[in-house]
């Protein structure tokens, strides 16, 4: 009744060919983002802030990275992790040795130095595939850390080898360090969120997706029909890597403030993210967004009931949460391998019929 | 002789220990790859469940003890007895069997012909719910695992080799536990391959791992092949989970082994049972040598943490197959 597609004209190329074809979903869209822009931010509050929604917005834009690699490209990745302390390093080296410089530019300019590792690691992929691959990556991912907890040019010889991101301001209103308030962190991730989505969705759409899609599905035949594998995984690990990248250096400098190799960017990073592609949906920018959001709320959730209501010990929530996410991640893959976002390609078909179905 | 280089044959001796120790949890890996084509990502929290379900039994812990007590408000945690070390064992393998079975029944069966990469993540899931599980079941706290095996160096090792600094003292210090690991992967992979090779399971297994289809035309049961092939390799958890957890204890840390097995995996190709010792030898070595001649010198230390990944992708980069792994043939 509500959702659908009949009275729909499209009467130019634009409109033929936008990202929300149907008008129902695109008011859908901006009703989303007034609330994100104009609604949040006014009643965030800091636990709202440092739980759920800007941990969730930044797995999202990680998630959105991965899933360039993994869900369009095919080519799994167990380095997220790695990638992200690049970026949460890369962001710190160049706000302490730039510090006039807006950290908007420096988040961007971590995400570009990422990308060039990203395309670094990315070069084996050309010869070897799958599992091969993933264990590969794994490289990436305990290299990394090795070198930023080792080097101390990295971590600015400080004597406790955390890194901690000072003061920097946009529009005069501080966004990173320890006195930022909570609507700056929310709003400095959510611009950046948006940007990488918009990004995601249309190239996703255009020919370089197009590519990475015809090299997961069969790389030979992709080859055959003139896809270069060279540009096509290299380009994915790149891009992928930028977003990670940014990701990476939000997640240091505006999340935690303070980081350590090892602790924040470990190799359960790596699984987090890719379990929130799994659980959300491969290749689809939506599944980023659901997956990210159920991986973040899940845990708030399950500690929330557990020890705030049951009042049981920490640590037996936290196993019981393994449990619970690992039996998740299982029936996910059993009963719907294309995750959330394909639930909801479901319930989209579902609503176009409602409430007459035959 | 110098002492450097005394010093550096001595490394590499307990480089060789490790790699054999690599090895065994590898093994594991490659007998489910074969026969299934399942890349096992929860072999090394296999291990860690049976080494904790092993020193469970073995001390009478209640299972689930912890939940219980959050539950229901009681204080228990022990039964009281303690049982020997065989009696626990053979419970162990009968639980790492019981586990296969569940695994076939609930996991395997519902995702036939699936892409190899949803069994590999299903496999990560089912390693995140065994983790917590082990946890739940039998408790996080590190737990000393005692069943008899000699600890400690090797005297006769060491005064045998004494001679060798001339008129220094030199000993090579060589922990007797190592070459009691070394020796059960001996038997270990002996056993293995006389089943592989002269029993009617193992023959029905080659098939299996040679061509599905095939097997099937003749008559083989492939969900009794894979339930025997996880079960073999829960025993082989098992035997990776002694070793280890007697000499660093049972903890949390005991399943991070399996990403050390990855690389080794990696160097001796998927398939095969030769390269998974040749490659844990290799890594085991090579790792503890750059540590010693580069890593701890000129890079700071803790270059095992990533030496044998990168050693492995750079070869991969040459022979993309592994070392003894088969010739991978793709079609169109």
């Amino acid at each position: 009744m509500i959702y659908r597609e009949s009275g729909d004209y499209s009467t130019t190329y634009a409109q033929d060919s936008q990202t929300f074809p149907i008008r129902f979903d695109r008011y859908r869209f901006y009703a989303v983002v007034f609330v994100a822009y104009c609604i949040i931010p006014f009643i965030i509050n800091d636990y709202w802030a440092s739980a759920i929604f800007v941990p969730f917005l930044i797995y999202a834009i990680a998630a959105i990275g991965l899933n360039i690699l993994t869900g369009f490209c095919g080519q799994v990745s167990l380095g997220t992790g790695g990638f992200m302390a690049v970026g949460g390093y890369s962001v710190y080296k160049l706000m302490t040795s730039f510090p006039d410089v807006n950290i908007a530019i420096h988040v961007l300019l971590a995400g570009l130095i990422t990308a060039g590792v990203g395309i670094l690691f990315g070069l084996p992929s050309l010869r070897i595939k799958g599992f091969y691959l993933a264990v590969a990556t794994l490289a990436a991912q305990f290299f990394l850390v090795w070198l930023f907890n080792r080097v101390p040019w990295f971590y600015n010889y400080s004597a406790s080898g955390m890194i901690n991101s000072p003061e920097r301001t946009i529009f005069g209103y501080i966004v990173t360090g320890p006195s930022t308030e909570a609507w700056a962190k929310y709003l400095i991730c959510l611009v950046f969120l948006t940007l990488c989505a918009v990004l995601a969705r249309n190239m996703t759409r255009g020919t370089l997706g197009r590519k990475w899609m015809a090299i997961r599905d069969m790389d030979i035949a992709a080859e055959i029909i003139g896809v270069d594998p060279l540009k096509a995984k290299l380009s994915a690990f790149a891009i992928s890597s930028f977003f990670i990248g940014i990701a990476g250096a939000l997640f240091f400098a505006v999340y935690l403030g303070a980081a350590e190799a090892g602790d924040s960017f470990g190799i359960t990073k790596s699984f987090l993210v890719l379990f929130m592609i799994i659980i959300g949906g491969l290749g689809s920018i939506f599944g980023s967004f659901a997956g990210a959001a159920f991986m973040v709320l899940m845990p708030v959730l399950l500690k929330n009931v557990l020890v705030g209501q049951l009042g049981w010990a920490t640590d037996l929530a936290a196993h019981l949460e393994f449990v619970i996410v690992g039996a998740l991640i299982i029936i996910f893959l059993i009963m719907e391998p294309h995750g959330l976002a394909q639930l909801w390609r479901l319930a989209k078909e579902k609503l176009r019929l409602w409430p007459f179905p035959h | 002789m110098p002492d450097q280089f005394l010093f550096a044959i001595e490394v590499m001796i307990n480089g060789l220990m490790a790699g054999v120790l690599y090895a065994l949890v590898a093994l594991g890996f490659v007998l489910i790859f074969k026969s299934s084509g399942i890349f096992n990502y929860a072999q090394g929290v296999f291990a860690l469940f049976a080494a904790l379900t092993l020193v469970g039994l073995q001390e009478g812990q209640i299972p689930f003890s912890h939940l219980i007590n959050a539950i229901f408000g009681t204080h228990i945690h022990h039964f009281g007895w303690h049982i020997h070390s065989v009696i626990a064992i053979a419970m162990t393998v009968a639980v790492m069997v019981l586990l296969a079975i569940l695994v076939e029944r609930y996991i395997l069966r519902h995702l036939v012909n699936q892409p190899d990469i949803i069994l590999f993540m299903a496999t990560i899931g089912l390693a995140y719910f065994m983790e917590g599980f082990g946890d739940l079941m039998w408790g996080s706290e590190i737990k000393t695992l005692d069943i008899g095996l000699p600890q400690g160096g090797s005297f006769w090792i060491e005064e045998n080799t004494a001679w060798l600094g001339g008129e220094n003292f030199y000993g090579f210090f060589i922990d007797r536990l190592d070459i009691v690991a070394a020796i059960v992967a001996a038997i270990l992979v002996l056993a293995l391959t006389l089943f592989s090779q002269y029993t009617k399971q193992g023959r029905a297994l080659r098939a299996v791992a040679d061509d599905h289809q095939a097997a099937l035309s003749v008559g083989i049961s492939l969900r009794y092949i894979w339930v025997l092939v996880w079960a073999i390799a829960g025993i082989v958890a098992l035997v990776a989970g002694i070793m280890w957890g007697s000499k660093s204890g049972v903890q949390f840390s005991l399943s991070l082994i399996a990403l050390k097995a990855l690389p080794v995996l990696m160097l001796g190709g998927f398939t095969s049972i030769p390269g998974a010792i040749v490659g844990g030898l290799i890594i085991g070595v090579g790792e503890k040598l750059f540590e010693f001649t580069i890593g701890a010198p000129f890079l700071g230390g803790a270059t095992e943490n990533w030496f044998a990944y990168v050693l492995a992708l750079l070869f991969l980069v040459f022979r993309p197959q592994g070392l003894f792994g088969d010739k991978i043939i793709e079609r169109v």
